[in-house]
């Protein structure tokens, strides 16, 4: 609601505002914003490149078999082949120019090209975090209105206990319990994976399991996925639900203290306008923030439950290129990762033009 | 109310009242449980936390309160026993985060230029990965070991306190008595060590706690991985990966990790509670920060 | 324009936060089209009576005694009731602009919105008056102020455009708190000739409270002397002023530079 009409605040402000240049402040904004972003993705491959080359492993003891090892022949072809006999410089040319143009190079693992592989991951990986950040801003959010309105009474001392011990759980742990007791004792949870085997996958449009399964109208599948889903991604929010709400209650505080609430209380607004439209307003600046840090320990959250729900996503893909030296996979899910970081920092960045006019109007 | 310029002494000054919190309270007495379990493991432990013996994967009963796992040990002298790795490097860790964060984060807040620019930029490109799989690629580049696990971790936990160090020092540096200081001819280093280190020691600390249970649930999920402690060794997330194999035994991985999560907790409560303590504006430094 | 009319009468008026009495029995009353002042150091319980007439103490604050308006005690009106006199009835500005208006709302949204709920007026008709009650305050281009946010503008005009707010909704008292003491000395003048003027033009019973004599000489109409919780002289202007029967609202007076008769 807030964002529908602060849309439409900037709408009536817009022409009022307009630059010199006539650019409108918000694309200037959003430029800028996208220009930083492209510098730190570069600054992104150039640190995995260098990560996953100048560290004591060898890919060829990895990824060779003891007799292979023992043949200098084999070993300088599969150097050749993986272009690990050109000098250094050369290989992290050759990588940016490939990965500006979508490749990755391929895996030493599969054998297929890394993009192939991360198309097919990343989108599982996405689904589960996805789910669990919007379970953590609904319920971390909420949790965290009703412990600072009802500050030093019951409900903020429960809720404080809860989200200290949401915080210390450790997330592989939790999944293997909820696993067991959901699943195992009390099958009440579908087991592993992102549909049941029996239903079949609707057809892959977007990566997203209950989304291709609404767009193929296979109610079915769209019920197995969301079954499948809720599990892990309760487990994986956990953490950032204890996280938001935490935050949420300190920002809430902050802004219930502050002048223009007394003032909107004089003016007599009812209580739920206040809370809504000046309290929350400006408490979601912080928490959008953390909302957007806290999708980086999910995505790092999903190498440890992705094993565990056997989620075929970047987790586990993750997993098994750092553990086989793999660097192409290794190296494109960095790249992957970094991205998607940068893309959440930029929406919250947007996010914080829509809620602040300060911020659109500069 | 205006602060102390000694905000060392406002935070000791207001410690006793956190520490009668009855969260600071049960934090602190399961954190020094541990410890105590972790120096006297060897004396109380029941068994040999590596000694295989009959029976296998038998239940919690007498004997074995907590069970055995698949090779026959006894999981609660395990359990112990792993207090003793998990603890020390745990600690270790953090001392070495804090020292090496806080001292480059001082260095880029007090010197600025170039030397706020490089650390600070570093700082933002380890921000930019999701912690665990940095450190997991580290780990793995490195080989899988206890030591490289914990350079795995240092590698991702120093940033934190560079930034709350560095932005607490800038808070600092401005302040009267750090201009008098450099007025009166003192050198930077004297400055830096005598006006503003006082001030950003409480904050750290704090920091700190809080960052114990971080650094334990990262190290341990390490373990887990298999990138961390070696097999027989008694490591509490390397115990919880062998109760997956058998997890209809669920003895076998629930105990290390309510392990951990005990000790994370402990921490929680007693870092939560003294943030509570410091004045709010630097509470607010460091909740901003800390991620 | 001044009936003597009494709008707002407190009687006895005392506020306890956590045992400690910070109002004692405090006695004031204001008429229609009159600005009374109320005087005294920080921490003589100036601003709680202000704030106590809204039903905005503090978490924790007990007040007792009567605050009548229009045959009604606020202190035992019921939460609804209360909330229909806050802006309504009695509205209140607040010292400093800059952090009384919410900086990520509209002007237009933060002069409408309570018309809306208070006077049930549609969206046309409140954005009609808004525009209409800005200009009254003198903000130059009103219909484009209307769109814009709060740091777009200067001090002065933020306090301008808090007034235009606490005005929106015709209220017969209105509770000025310090208004003029976060801002300028140069727009100070105007932003207090246009309270002046507003409370003779609607015949607005106001409470200007403020630690600022001059401010007081320059446009109160009765002053009222507070000290530690308790109004230790009341009077009109010309006599509180020029020959204060207290000892304390001489001392207050002696300690003016070049303001004393």
């Amino acid at each position: 609601m807030s964002a529908m009409t602060s849309a439409k605040e900037s709408a009536d402000a817009a022409p009022r505002v307009r630059s010199r240049r006539g650019v409108h402040p918000l694309a200037r904004f959003l430029f800028r914003r996208i220009l930083t972003a492209v510098l730190l993705a570069w600054g992104i491959t150039l640190v995995t490149f260098v990560l996953t080359n100048l560290v004591p492993g060898d890919p060829v003891t990895a990824n060779l078999g003891q007799r292979a090892l023992g043949d200098p022949a084999i070993v300088a072809q599969w150097r050749a082949e993986h272009g690990l006999d050109k000098p250094l410089w050369e290989q992290y040319v050759l990588h940016l120019r490939g990965v500006v143009q979508g490749d990755f190079g391929v895996s030493q693992q599969s054998h297929r090209p890394v993009a192939e592989d991360l198309a097919q991951f990343v989108p599982a990986t996405l689904e589960l975090a996805g789910a669990a950040i919007a379970v953590s801003l609904v319920l971390g959010v909420a949790f965290g209105v009703v412990a600072a309105l009802r500050r030093d009474r019951l409900p903020d001392h429960v809720l404080r206990v809860l989200s200290l011990i949401g915080i210390s759980v450790p997330t592989f742990w939790l999944a293997l319990v909820a696993f067991y007791v959901f699943f195992y004792r009390l099958q009440i949870t579908p087991g592993s994976g992102r549909v049941d085997p029996a239903i079949g996958e609707a057809p892959a449009v977007t990566g997203l399991q209950t989304v291709d399964a609404l767009i193929a109208g296979r109610w079915d599948v769209f019920v197995s996925a969301v079954g499948h889903l809720i599990t892990p991604a309760l487990v994986l929010a956990l953490y950032t639900i204890g996280l938001l709400t935490r935050f949420t209650r300190s920002a809430v505080l902050e802004v219930l203290g502050q002048d223009y609430v007394r003032a909107a209380r004089a003016k007599g607004l009812p209580g739920r306008v206040i809370l809504f439209r000046y309290v929350l307003r400006s408490a979601l600046v912080p928490v959008i923030t953390v909302a957007g840090l806290a999708f980086g320990s999910l995505l790092s959250g999903t190498v440890l439950v992705e094993a565990i729900f056997a989620w075929p996503g970047i987790g586990q893909y993750a997993y098994k290129s750092a553990t086989t030296l793999d660097l192409p996979a290794v190296m494109g899910v960095g790249l992957v990762v970094g991205v998607v970081y940068l893309v959440i920092n930029l929406i919250v960045d947007v996010l914080y033009g829509v809620i602040d006019p300060r911020v659109r109007l500069q | 109310m205006k602060r102390d310029p000694l905000a060392r002494k406002g935070l000791l000054g207001r410690l006793p009242e956190a520490w009668r919190q009855p969260l600071a309270v049960v934090g602190g007495v399961v954190a020094l449980a541990w410890l105590v379990v972790a120096l006297a493991a060897p004396l109380r432990a029941p068994h040999d936390p590596l000694a295989q013996e009959l029976p296998r994967l038998a239940p919690p009963g007498p004997g074995h309160w907590f069970g055995t796992d698949q090779l026959g040990r006894d999981i609660l002298s395990r359990v112990l026993y792993g207090a003793r790795v998990s603890i020390p490097l745990t600690l270790l860790l953090v001392v070495l985060s804090v020292l090496i964060g806080g001292l480059l984060g001082a260095c880029a807040g007090y010197f600025g230029r170039w030397a706020d620019e490089t650390i600070m930029r570093v700082a933002d490109l380890v921000f930019a990965f999701p912690t665990v799989i940095l450190a997991m690629v580290v780990a793995a580049a490195l080989g899988a070991s206890l030591v490289n696990a914990v350079l795995a971790v240092l590698v991702v936990a120093w940033p934190a306190y560079a930034r709350v160090t560095r932005g607490l020092v800038l808070g600092v540096r401005e302040r009267e008595f750090v201009l008098s200081g450099r007025l009166l001819g003192f050198s930077a280093w004297r400055s830096l060590r005598v006006d503003v280190l006082p001030n950003v020691t409480g904050p750290v600390l704090v920091l700190a706690t809080l960052d114990i249970g971080t650094a334990l649930l990262l190290l341990s999920g390490l373990s887990f991985l298999g990138l961390g402690a070696k097999p027989p060794s008694p490591e509490w997330g390397a115990m919880v990966a062998g109760g997956v194999e058998v997890f209809d035994s669920w003895w076998v991985a629930t105990f290390p990790g309510l392990a951990i999560l005990t000790v994370v907790l402990a921490f929680n409560f007693l870092g939560d509670t003294l943030r509570d303590a410091l004045d709010p504006r630097t509470a607010r430094a460091i909740k901003e920060r800390a991620l | 324009m001044s009936t003597g009319k009494t709008t707002l009468d407190i009687t006895g008026l005392k506020v306890t936060i956590g045992g400690r009495e910070i109002l004692r029995g405090v006695d004031l009353s204001l008429q229609e089209g009159r600005v009374h002042g109320l005087a005294g150091e920080s921490g003589s319980g100036k601003t709680m009576t202000g704030l106590a007439v809204l039903g905005l103490l503090p978490h924790g604050a007990r007040a007792t005694g009567r605050i009548a308006l229009g045959g009604r005690d606020l202190l035992t009106l019921p939460p609804r009731e209360l909330n229909k006199v806050r802006g309504g009835e009695v509205a209140m500005v607040f010292q400093d602009p800059a952090t009384s208006l919410h900086p990520m709302l509209s002007v237009g949204r933060q002069l409408t919105e309570h018309m809306r709920h208070h006077l049930k007026l549609d969206k046309r008709e409140a954005r009609a008056r808004a525009v209409e009650l800005l200009g009254k305050v003198r903000i130059p281009g009103a219909e484009e102020a209307y769109g814009r946010f709060p740091h777009q503008f200067s001090g002065g005009m933020r306090q301008r455009i808090a007034i235009a707010i606490a005005l929106a909704c015709s209220p017969r008292v209105l509770i000025a708190d310090e208004p003029t003491t976060a801002l300028d000395v140069t727009v100070q003048a105007g932003v207090l000739r246009l309270l002046r003027g507003l409370c003779d033009e609607l015949g607005l019973a106001v409470l200007l409270v403020t630690h600022d004599l001059g401010v007081m000489s320059a446009i109160a109409d009765e002053v009222s002397v507070m000290k530690d919780g308790l109004v230790v002289e009341t009077g009109p202007r010309g006599k509180v002023l020029r020959e204060p029967s207290h000892a304390y609202t001489r001392s207050l007076l002696d300690s003016l530079p070049g303001e004393t008769a």
